[in-house]
C-alpha cells in the first residue's frame, strides 16, 4: 500500500560538489503527503545542502528531482515556490523593519496590504499560530520570527515544508507548540519535512526518519520501528582508524580549572549551564557536540571575550621550582615576591631577601615555591596576558576573529606583539623572523611574508595562525576546529603540532567536529550539549555510539543528569 | 516701514524656499538611492552634470525650436546627464562590486571637474541665449504677473516656477511610492536586507541601478534648476557642488523622508541666506560672521544625528546595508 501512494517530493540520485568537497553521493529520498519525515545526521553530513536543492538555493551536479510525480527543475527560490516547496531556513530570512505582513508579502505582485493581514490569520487560525500581522520583526521574539517564517511559506502555498533545525532556538514550550502546529499541517495532507540531531523529536514528531552521514544517506526507517541507540549507531557509524600519533600524558597536573560556568547571548537564552572540568598541563582535552552547544561560548569565557553570569576559571601557573627570572623581569617585583618569603634556592634553601643578590636571581639559582593560582573570570584578554598567563586561542573564524586578512604575515604576527618596542615605534624585526621561522617550519606556501594572509589558502592560513598562537609558549592552547577545511596533510601537520604543545607541557583543549579525530587525538573527551556538559569520557576507551549519544540525548529545564562515565 | 519690514520677510521666505528646491531635489533623489542600499557621494558631480547637460541643451537648442519646447528639454537632458551618472556609479558598484564610498566621491570630482570645462566654454554658453531666453517660461506661471509683483516689492514670488512645484510634486510621490506601493516595499527590502528580498524573488540588481539612476536624475535636475531659475547667472555653476554635500546632509537631517525635505529644504534655506537678510535688516554682519552662518545647516544637521542617535528608534536608522555592496553567497 505504501508504494502505491506518489511521493510529493523524491530526490533521486543526487549529488552535489563544492570544488572537491562532496557535500552529497547519491542521495535519494521520498517524502509522502500527510507526513512528517526527519532528516537525521550529525553536523556537515549534507543535510541542509541537501535541503537547499529542494528550495532552490542550489543546484544537484547530478539526479533528479520529482515533485507530485513529475520530474522537476528548481533553480531558484521561486521555482520552489512554484512548486509548492517552502523552505524555513535557520537564519531568518527576514526584513527587521518590517511588519510581519510586510515580510509574508515581500516579492509577490499584485497583493494588498490590508488582504495580506485578513489571510495571515486565515492561515494562523487554521493552524494554530498567534500571530500579530502589524508587529515588527525587531519587537518579536524568536519564536515569533519563525512562526513568521512559517506562514510566509504558506502564504505562498507550499505543500511542503521544509525545516531547517528549526527548534534550536525554541525554548521546551515553544517547542511543544511547533510540534502541534506541524502535526495540524500534516493532517491538513501537507509534507512536512525537519532536520534535526535531536533524537527525542525524531521520536516525538517524524512518521519516518532518513539518516545521512558524510553526505551519504544510510538508511530511511519508521519511526515507530526504531529506538535511540540504533538511530545513534547509523548517524555516527563504526570506527575508522585514522593513526594519529598519541603519547601518554606526561606528569598531568591541573592547569585550568573550569567551576559552574553560566552565562547568557545577547537574546538573553542560556549559552553555558554550570559548565565544570578541569584540563591539565600535557593532555590534550577534546570538546565534542554538535555545533552550537556552547563550545564557541565555553572558549571565549575562558579567553576573557564571553561575560559570565557565575562560575570560576581557575588558573594554576606552574611557577613550582621554576627559576624567578623565567616570569618576572622587573627586580623590584623580584624583591616583593622575595619579601614575601615566596622563593627557594636550587639547593632547597630558603631565601632571604637581604642576602638575595641579583646575580642570583639572573643566574636562575632562585626558585619559587609554589605555583601561582589565580581566577581569570572577568578579566578581559589584555589583563589576563598582564597578569603572565601565557594563553592562546585558535578561534574557528579564522579571518574574522584571529589574523587580519588585509595584512601580511608579519603584521599579524604583531598583533601579539605590537606593544614591544620603543617609544612608541614598532619593532618588526623579530615579528618578521617569527613570519619567516614559521613560514619555514609549517610549510606555509606563501610568495612572501608580506602577502596578505586572506590570499593565502585556508590551510595555510590555518597554519599562520597556529604558529603565531604557538610561538609565544603558552600555558593552554585552546583551538576551535583547527582543521576545518584543510586537507589531510595539512590536518596532520596540525595535529602534530598540537601533540608537541601537549608533551612541552601545554593544556591543550581542542574542540572538533570529527569523532574518529577527537577519539584518536584526545586523551579525555567532553561532550557538550545545549550549553551543558553532558559526559567526559576518556579518548583511548570510549565507543563511538557514547559520544553521539551524549551529543545528541535531551535533558530539557528541572534535573540536569549529568553522568560521568 | 511696517509694510516693508512686512515685505522685506516675505520676500525672504519665499526665497528660502525657491532656494531650498535645489536641496528638495537633490536630497529626494539621494533618498530614493539610498533606500535601495546605494550610499551615493557623487551627488554634488552628479548635480554639477545635471546643470552642465541642461544649460548646454539650451544653448543649442535655444536659436532653433520654440521656448516652451526648450523648457522640456532642458529638463530632460539634465535628467539624462545626471542618470548616466547613476548608470556608471552601479555599473562600478553593482556589476564590479567596487567600494561605493570611493566610487562617490571620485564621481563628485568628476562630475564638479568636468562641468567646469563644459561651463567655461564661452563660444557655447552665451548667457542671454541659455540663461534669458527661456527664463520666463521656467517662471512660468508667476512671471505673467511680473509687473504686479515688481510694484508690491514681491519679486521674489516669480521664483515659484514649474520646476519648483516639480520638485514638491516629486518630493511627495516618492515618498508616496516609498512608503505606500509594493514597488517602494521591494526597494526598501533591498536597502535593508538585500539577501532576504534575493530569496523573496526581488531582482536586487534591477532595483539598485533603477534607484541609484532615478535618484541621480532627480538629483541632478537641482543643479540645472539652481542655475537656470534660481540664479539665472552665468557664474551660478561655481556654487553647486557645496549645495551637493548639503543635500546629503538634508537627508540625514529629514531621516530618509522624501516629503520632509519640503520643510527640511525650507529651514536648510532659511538658515543658508540668513546672512544677507539680516544685513538688509540692518544688523551688522562682518565679512567673517558669513561663513559661520553658512555652518548653520549642517550644525542642525549634526543634532539631529546626534537626537536620533540617542533616541536609537529603528524607524529613524539609515537603511541597515547602506553602503553595503550585495553578492549571492556562493559556498
Amino acid at each position: 500500500m505504501e508504494t502505491e501512494r506518489i511521493p510529493s517530493l523524491e530526490m533521486r540520485g543526487i549529488t552535489k560538489r563544492f570544488g572537491e568537497v562532496v557535500a552529497n553521493r547519491n542521495v535519494n529520498l521520498k517524502v509522502y503527503p500527510g507526513e512528517v519525515l526527519a532528516i537525521l545526521g550529525e553536523n556537515g553530513c549534507g543535510k541542509t545542502t541537501l535541503m537547499n536543492m529542494a528550495s532552490g538555493i542550489y543546484f544537484p551536479d547530478e539526479g533528479q528531482v520529482f515533485v507530485n510525480g513529475r520530474e522537476a527543475v528548481i533553480r531558484s527560490p521561486k521555482d520552489a515556490y512554484d512548486l509548492k516547496i517552502g523552505m524555513i531556513h535557520q537564519h531568518f530570512k527576514l526584513v527587521d523593519l518590517f511588519t510581519a505582513a510586510e515580510n509574508i508579502d515581500l516579492g509577490i505582485r499584485g497583493s494588498n496590504l490590508k488582504d495580506v493581514n485578513a489571510r495571515v490569520r486565515e492561515i494562523a487560525d487554521k493552524y494554530g499560530f498567534v500571530i500579530d500581522p502589524e508587529k515588527k520583526i525587531y519587537e518579536m521574539s524568536v519564536s515569533e520570527k519563525q512562526t513568521v517564517e512559517i506562514i510566509k511559506v504558506l502564504y505562498r502555498g507550499a505543500d511542503i515544508l521544509i525545516l531547517d533545525e528549526p527548534t534550536a532556538v525554541l525554548t521546551l514550550q515553544e517547542i511543544r507548540k511547533l510540534f502541534s502546529v506541524l502535526r495540524s499541517m500534516v493532517q491538513d495532507g501537507k509534507s512536512v519535512i525537519i532536520i534535526t540531531h535531536k533524537l527525542n523529536e525524531v521520536l516525538e514528531v517524524s512518521d519516518r526518519v532518513a539518516i545521512m552521514r558524510k553526505g551519504e544517506h544510510i538508511a530511511t526507517v519508521d519511526t515507530c520501528d526504531t529506538n535511540e541507540s540504533q538511530l545513534t549507531e547509523m548517524m555516527v557509524g563504526k570506527k575508522v582508524a585514522l593513526n594519529i600519533e598519541r603519547s601518554e600524558p606526561l606528569d598531568p597536573s591541573p592547569r585550568l580549572e573550569v567551576r559552574h560556568l553560566n552565562a547568557r547571548d545577547k537574546e538573553g537564552l542560556p549559552v553555558l549551564k554550570d559548565v565544570s572540568f578541569t584540563v591539565n598541563g600535557g593532555e590534550i582535552l577534546g570538546i565534542a557536540g554538535i555545533a552550537g552547544s556552547g563550545q564557541k561560548e565555553l572558549l571565549e569565557a575562558i579567553a576573557g571575550l564571553q561575560p559570565l553570569d557565575s562560575g570560576e576559571i581557575i588558573f594554576h601557573n606552574p611557577k613550582k621550582d621554576k627559576p624567578v627570572t623565567y616570569f618576572h623581569k622587573s627586580q623590584r617585583r623580584v624583591r616583593e615576591l622575595a619579601k614575601q618569603g615566596a622563593f627557594h634556592y636550587t639547593d632547597g634553601r630558603p631565601v632571604d631577601v637581604k642576602t638575595m643578590t641579583r646575580r642570583q636571581v639572573t643566574a636562575g639559582e632562585v626558585l619559587f615555591n609554589e605555583d601561582e593560582i589565580m581566577n581569570l573570570r572577568d578579566k578581559t584578554p589584555l589583563q589576563i596576558r598582564q597578569l603572565g598567563v601565557r594563553l592562546s586561542f585558535v578561534p574557528e573564524d579564522r579571518l574574522g576573529m584571529g589574523l587580519v586578512g588585509n595584512m601580511g604575515i608579519t603584521d599579524n604576527m604583531m598583533l601579539r606583539s605590537y606593544r614591544k618596542g620603543h617609544a612608541g615605534m614598532l619593532n618588526r624585526k623579530k615579528p618578521a623572523e617569527l613570519a619567516k621561522q614559521i613560514i619555514q617550519e609549517l610549510e606555509v606556501v606563501t610568495p612572501g611574508i608580506s602577502t596578505p594572509v586572506r590570499r593565502l589558502s585556508g590551510g595555510n592560513v590555518q597554519k599562520v595562525l597556529v604558529g603565531r598562537e604557538i610561538s609565544s609558549a603558552p600555558k593552554v592552547l585552546m583551538a576551535a576546529y583547527p582543521v576545518r577545511g584543510l586537507d589531510i596533510n595539512s590536518s596532520y601537520t596540525i595535529y602534530n603540532l598540537l601533540n608537541r604543545q601537549k608533551k612541552s607541557g601545554t593544556a591543550v583543549i581542542y574542540v572538533g567536529e570529527d569523532l574518529d579525530v577527537l577519539m584518536e587525538l584526545c586523551d579525555r573527551i567532553l561532550v557538550m550539549n545545549s550549553g551543558a556538559v553532558t559526559g567526559i569520557a576518556d579518548g583511548r576507551t570510549v565507543e563511538k555510539e557514547e559520544l553521539g549519544y551524549l551529543m545528541t540525548k535531551t535533558h530539557h529545564a528541572g534535573g540536569e543528569e549529568a553522568e560521568q562515565e | 516701514m511696517n509694510q516693508s519690514l512686512f515685505v522685506i520677510i516675505l520676500n525672504f521666505l519665499v526665497d528660502s524656499l525657491t532656494f531650498g528646491a535645489v536641496f528638495m531635489y537633490g536630497s529626494t533623489g539621494e533618498i530614493i538611492t539610498e533606500k535601495g542600499g546605494h550610499l551615493n557621494l557623487g551627488i554634488p558631480g552628479i548635480m554639477c552634470m545635471g546643470g552642465a547637460g541642461g544649460c548646454i541643451a539650451l544653448a543649442v537648442l535655444a536659436p532653433v525650436v520654440p521656448p516652451a519646447v526648450l523648457v522640456i528639454a532642458g529638463i530632460l537632458t539634465a535628467f539624462l546627464m545626471a542618470s548616466v551618472m547613476g548608470v556608471i556609479y552601479s555599473f562600478l558598484t553593482v556589476t564590479l562590486r567596487a567600494n561605493q564610498n570611493v566610487t562617490g566621491l571620485a564621481l563628485t570630482t568628476f562630475g564638479v571637474g568636468l562641468m567646469k570645462v563644459l561651463m567655461s566654454n564661452k563660444n557655447l554658453m552665451k548667457a542671454e541665449v541659455y540663461l534669458v531666453k527661456p527664463k520666463d517660461y521656467f517662471r512660468w506661471p508667476f512671471s505673467l504677473l511680473q509687473r504686479p509683483l515688481q510694484d508690491a516689492g514681491l519679486s521674489a514670488v516669480q521664483g515659484l516656477g514649474i520646476m519648483f512645484f516639480m520638485a514638491v510634486a516629486i518630493a511627495i510621490v516618492a515618498s508616496i511610492v516609498l512608503y505606500r506601493t509594493k514597488i517602494g516595499l521591494n526597494l526598501r527590502a533591498v536597502g535593508e536586507n538585500p539577501a532576504t528580498a534575493d530569496a523573496a524573488g526581488i531582482n536586487v540588481t534591477r532595483y539598485r541601478y533603477l534607484s541609484t539612476i532615478i535618484g541621480s536624475g532627480i538629483a541632478g535636475l537641482g543643479g540645472f534648476y539652481y542655475i537656470i531659475d534660481y540664479m539665472v547667472s552665468q557664474e551660478a555653476y561655481l556654487s553647486i557642488e557645496a549645495l551637493g554635500w548639503l543635500s546629503i546632509a538634508l537627508v540625514i537631517f529629514v531621516l530618509w523622508r522624501p516629503h520632509m525635505t519640503i520643510p527640511g529644504s525650507f529651514l536648510f534655506g532659511v538658515l543658508f541666506s540668513c546672512s544677507p537678510f539680516l544685513a538688509a535688516l540692518g544688523m551688522n554682519i562682518t565679512m567673517a560672521a558669513k561663513p559661520v552662518f553658512k555652518m548653520l545647516p549642517y550644525v542642525v544637521t549634526v543634532l539631529v544625528l546626534i537626537i536620533s542617535s540617542v533616541r536609537n528608534k529603528r524607524e529613524n536608522q539609515p537603511p541597515a546595508s547602506l553602503g553595503l555592496n550585495y553578492f549571492r553567497e556562493e559556498r
